[in-house]
């Protein structure tokens, strides 16, 4: 399904979503509230979005910009949601009831952004050991042990 | 780290029966957890109650390195993500970053890297299945997986002088054309291993004592498959018909002629077996790509040292032999990437293992975590 056909098909049973809908790098953006984000998700399940691929965080300084990027095999189509998280309250609802494979991807940008999944039902540390201070994939991480390598370009 | 586990803790289940449960720790070093992998298993008797496993032992930041790395010298570091099949890796790299940069690709580049990946699918499902096999006392068949293994890291140690850590898949193309006499080596392998995989098929799969380990162990419903997020072999030996190649077609596999084997019980068996198949369907791939390749260039020239592509972000993704493997990319408009992710199919994956271990032997814990064949290189980044 190409993405005109994506977005037809979205606006004709979820209007409100529609006008969220863009196109970025060849790939369906679906750009909603954080507050929205889990009914949001929850019309793209019902859609047909039955897989959940990838759940990541970017640090953009000021928020933190919430990628989940979701498949349909019967479609043959791939979405992005995206959303922004304030970086003084950084929690967003966890999407975990909806598909189990968050659980993990959840827990690694908890673990490395520090953004906290209301509803997560195991929310810890995954990668690093628990007693880790700081979010190392924050732009403003510092570690004393961390060797910066120099300036060459 | 301080072990968090006591040795014995009395459980009640939900009918109000109290047993002694035992939590045993294994590895994170141990020759069956393939790699550096923990698993707090709690148990009752011999069968496990609850497996957690503990991962990130291996993790050593890839995705921050590459932060403060030019687009060029990711490459090396992607690598390490992924040691069993790093042809996968750099080409899930370079096709993000050729996607957010605009890099055209040569037509010869292309087949070589279809070459190579699936050359790299047969050397990673040898390993998976000799590993399962060692794993389950079948330690002939780990021999005879590994002799076929070694034949396709010989070809690529004679196309970029590498065993391991190819760094071959670079952006615009491949760092170098094929050797004289590489392509008949590769003719030669491909009908060698078919009757390799025959003799594999019969001494392994056919064996009784396989056949009593692996089926019905480790049973994953297809509808699981989906909701956890599983792919590759994983998911088609629960019978899920999805393959990046056929199902998001990528590169000119849409020009090659191959089927998708899938499997029925979604037990280790299956698992296990939808491996051996796929080296088949990889060897017709292989000679088609052989037969269609045309001479010229494999590389694009002319591409600048330092890549700056616009600011944006992009996604794409290959099927790795562990599934759907994604590479994320996000560009300030500068000559480091601002962030990478890997979307790693190990890790998705690995995450099914305490709902398939629950219930099953102690032994059997061993013979599912083998047929997830998770690599911790990309588990933990």
């Amino acid at each position: 399904m190409n993405l005109d056909d994506l977005r037809d098909h979205l606006c004709s049973v979820y209007p409100d979503l529609c006008p969220l809908f863009s196109v970025e790098f060849g790939d369906g953006v679906l750009t909603v509230g954080p507050d929205a984000l889990f009914s949001a998700a929850n019309d793209l399940k019902n859609l047909g979005f039955d897989r959940l691929l990838m759940l990541t965080a970017v640090d953009r300084g000021e928020h933190f910009e919430y990628h989940c990027r979701l498949l349909s095999r019967a479609m043959s189509a791939a979405i992005t949601l995206k959303t922004e998280i304030p970086r003084d309250r950084p929690s967003v609802a966890s999407l975990v009831p909806l598909w189990p494979a968050a659980d993990w991807q959840e827990r690694e940008v908890f673990d490395l952004f520090g953004i906290r999944f209301a509803g997560h039902p195991d929310l810890r540390r995954i990668l690093l050991p628990d007693e880790w201070e700081g979010y190392p994939l924050r732009k403003d991480y510092a570690d004393p042990r961390v060797i910066r390598r120099p300036d060459y370009i | 780290m301080a072990l968090d586990v006591e040795s014995r803790q009395v459980v009640e289940t939900a009918e109000g029966e109290v047993f002694d449960q035992l939590v045993v720790n294994v590895g994170p070093s141990h020759p069956s957890t393939h790699g550096v992998c923990r698993v707090i298993v709690h148990l009752d008797g011999e069968i496990v109650t609850r497996a957690e496993p503990v991962i990130g032992y291996l993790h050593r930041g890839i995705e921050k390195m590459a932060e403060n790395r030019t687009y060029l010298q990711v490459v090396p570091l992607t690598d390490r993500l992924d040691y069993v099949g790093s042809m996968y890796s750099n080409w899930a790299y370079c096709r993000t970053l050729e996607r957010l940069a605009d890099i055209p690709v040569p037509e010869r580049a292309e087949y070589l890297r279809v070459i190579v990946c699936e050359l790299q699918r047969i050397a990673s499902h040898m390993m998976a299945i000799g590993a399962n096999g060692a794993d389950t006392g079948a330690l002939t068949l780990f021999v005879y997986a590994f002799d076929q293994r070694e034949r396709v890291v010989e070809l690529f140690e004679a196309l970029c002088g590498q065993r391991l850590t190819y760094n071959y898949v670079r952006p615009g193309g491949v760092s170098y054309d094929v050797p004289d006499g590489w392509i008949e080596d590769v003719r030669a392998f491909t009908t060698e291993h078919r009757s390799a995989l025959a003799e594999m098929d019969k001494l392994f799969f056919g064996n009784t004592i396989t056949r009593g380990r692996l089926k019905g162990v480790g049973v994953l419903s297809a509808a699981d498959a989906v909701a956890w997020g599983a792919s590759g072999p994983v998911a088609r030996g629960s019978g899920v018909n999805w393959d990046l190649r056929k199902h998001d077609p990528y590169s000119v596999y849409p020009r090659f002629d191959f089927d998708i084997p899938t499997g029925t019980e979604g037990d280790c068996y299956d698992r296990a077996r939808v491996r051996l198949y796929e080296c088949y369907e990889s060897c017709r791939i292989i000679e088609q790509a052989l037969a269609q390749m045309h001479s010229g260039s494999y590389r694009t020239e002319g591409l600048p040292r330092l890549i700056a592509p616009p600011p944006g972000d992009a996604y794409d993704h290959i099927e790795s032999a562990r599934g759907a493997l994604g590479i994320y990319l996000v560009s300030d408009g500068s000559p480091r990437p601002y962030r990478m992710k890997v979307r790693s199919p190990a890790f998705c994956n690995l995450a099914l293992l305490p709902m398939l271990s629950e219930g099953h032997m102690l032994s059997d814990l061993v013979a599912i975590l083998g047929s997830l064949d998770p690599v911790f290189g990309e588990v933990d980044r």
